[in-house]
């Protein structure tokens, strides 16, 4: 009994080694012989990743996979992940690659293997009424601005800025909605979202994107599993993305989906490029 | 002793027993951050006075509310009493939240917009406006339905003999009718009151800035949802706790010894 059960053991042991050991060899040479890149991308959050009247996933992070299957001559499998099961899906191997809108955080790096350089940002903007004239957060003194309940910089905008009740509701679609009524100057949110909604929703016309830089900007990140990052996975990665930012890929992209280019990814371009 | 009462000192005094809650954090983990910060403290109070408004507003407005109604319901007219009725089921037929949500975003927007100071075109009637009006007039149709019930428990002899002295309809209702409905329907108006005043939280789904609305802004930027929770249960106890007192009070100053027993 003793014995049977050691060499049970024996066999846990060595399966997990070799599971190890599986985790420690080339990934990108698997995927090339696998035939398929597997991506973890979003359905949930366009333009970035969304679903088509088809049922297709589409999108800016989806085109980036493309792009990236490509070059591995692979085919591209995409699967859909939301926030909360992304990490998990890149832990266990479900994905090869996760390009999901994640922010880059020294958390998250000690988890998965976020890949330098980043390959977006996204921060803080004012979607102002333009009758309002507001032209930095210096203009929203006493006036009301609408808001999303729970959002962290309500506080900040609040006890600094505008100094009186922020016009806050529960969901994007009310936030909206008391902005066209006029009921606030202006919608703080994630400013690449703004500058979207803008440029594709017409009833936006008499509305301006203001950018906040009251507020840090955050990057998002791609990530590979930890172990992979300074392997030769990562490596392609990082030179897949410096080629992105210096070809102008990203920015094309943007342009074509989101409508127009954000000051972060233009001037991460005009970085890489001067490298 | 001197000193705590000098005017000068008060502020120090204050200062110590937020510095005393700001330790308990500390040492505790308990974080009363909604009173040791000034920015918090003072919107958690201006939460607090616009619910006590938003509630003293309704129970006026729902009660007189009733009484109009109540009054029509009497009424020789057909469409009046078809009006009356139709009040009742819309506004007791349908959820607060929903009735809000229905004032603010669709009823609102199509009101006559003026200019403001900030240069925009802004629908009349703002959301605390559109709260009191959701919030007396759901309140309002529970009340008529009550004091209706008051009115029927009326004896009819006593309506007999107020019409023999020659008083008129509205003065019937007014000097003998209501006086002895209101008596009657006392103990479910203090629950429907009491109800209303619970209710004013749901001004928080159209932004009015009340108790609720604050508190989860305070618990989302400081994750102190337990401690906000006592403070926002405690609040609420001690504001209905006050509507009943008071109601118990004018039940007992209504009182006819030998009357309604």
């Amino acid at each position: 009994m003793k014995r049977k059960f050691s060499a049970a053991i024996a066999a846990l042991f060595g399966a997990v080694m070799a599971m190890g050991a599986t985790a420690q060899a080339d990934q990108l040479a698997e995927i090339k012989q696998k035939g398929t890149l597997v991506v973890g991308v979003k359905t949930d959050y366009p333009p970035w990743g969304m679903r088509d009247a088809n049922g297709n996933i589409v999108g800016m992070e989806p085109d980036m996979a493309a792009d990236v299957a490509k070059r591995l001559g692979v085919k591209l499998e995409l699967v859909p992940v939301v926030s909360s099961n992304r990490i998990q899906f890149l832990q266990q191997g479900k994905i090869d690659l996760m390009i999901a809108t994640m922010s880059d955080t020294p958390e998250r790096r000690k988890v998965v293997g976020i890949i330098d350089p980043v390959y977006y940002a996204s921060g803080v903007a004012l979607l102002a009424n333009k009758a309002a004239n507001i032209k930095s957060v210096e203009d929203l003194k006493g006036k009301p601005v609408c808001a999303l309940q729970g959002a962290y910089y309500n506080n900040d905008m609040q006890s600094k800025y505008t100094q009186t009740d922020l016009v806050a509701f529960k969901g994007i679609p009310e936030a909206e909605q008391a902005l066209l009524d006029g009921r606030c100057v202006g919608f703080i949110y994630d400013d690449v979202v703004l500058i979207w909604k803008k440029a594709q929703d017409p009833k936006f016309a008499n509305f301006e994107v203001v950018p906040l830089p009251q507020w840090p900007v955050v990057p998002w990140g791609i990530a590979v599993k930890l172990e992979e990052r300074d392997g030769p996975w990562g490596k392609f990665m990082a030179e897949t993305i410096t080629d992105w930012l210096k070809s102008g890929t990203l920015l094309e992209l943007e342009k074509k989906w989101v409508g127009d280019n954000t000051a972060w990814l233009k001037e991460a371009s005009e970085k890489a490029k001067g490298n | 002793m001197q000193r705590l009462t000098d005017r000068n000192h008060r502020p120090r005094l204050m200062e110590a027993f937020w510095d005393f809650l700001r330790s308990l954090n500390d040492a505790y983990g308990i974080n009363l951050v909604q009173f040791y910060d000034d920015f918090e403290r003072t919107r958690l109070l201006r939460g607090m006075w616009t619910t006590i408004k938003l509630a003293v507003i309704c129970i006026g407005l729902s009660v007189i509310i009733g009484i109009i109604g109540a009054w029509l319901q009497g009424s020789r007219h057909r469409v009046l009493k078809a009006i009356v009725q139709g009040y009742i089921q819309f506004f007791r037929n349908t959820p607060p939240l929903v009735q809000m949500y229905f004032f603010y975003f669709a009823l609102g927007p199509q009101m006559p917009r003026v200019v403001n100071e900030y240069g925009i075109a802004q629908p009349m009637l703002g959301s605390f406006e559109w709260a009191v009006i959701s919030l007396s007039f759901f309140a309002g149709a529970f009340n008529v339905e009550i004091f209706r019930s008051g009115i029927e428990a009326v004896q009819k002899s006593t309506i007999e003999a107020a019409e023999s002295l020659c008083f008129n309809r509205w003065q019937t209702y007014w000097y003998v009718i209501l006086p002895l409905a209101v008596r009657f329907c006392l103990p479910a108006l203090n629950n429907n009151l009491v109800n209303l005043a619970k209710t004013t939280t749901q001004a928080y789904a159209i932004a009015v800035p009340e108790t609720l609305y604050v508190a989860s802004q305070i618990w989302s930027d400081h994750i102190n949802v337990f401690e906000m929770m006592i403070t926002l249960l405690t609040f609420y106890l001690l504001l209905v706790g006050v509507i009943v007192w008071l109601m118990t009070r004018l039940e007992r100053a209504l009182a006819i010894p030998g009357f309604g027993r």
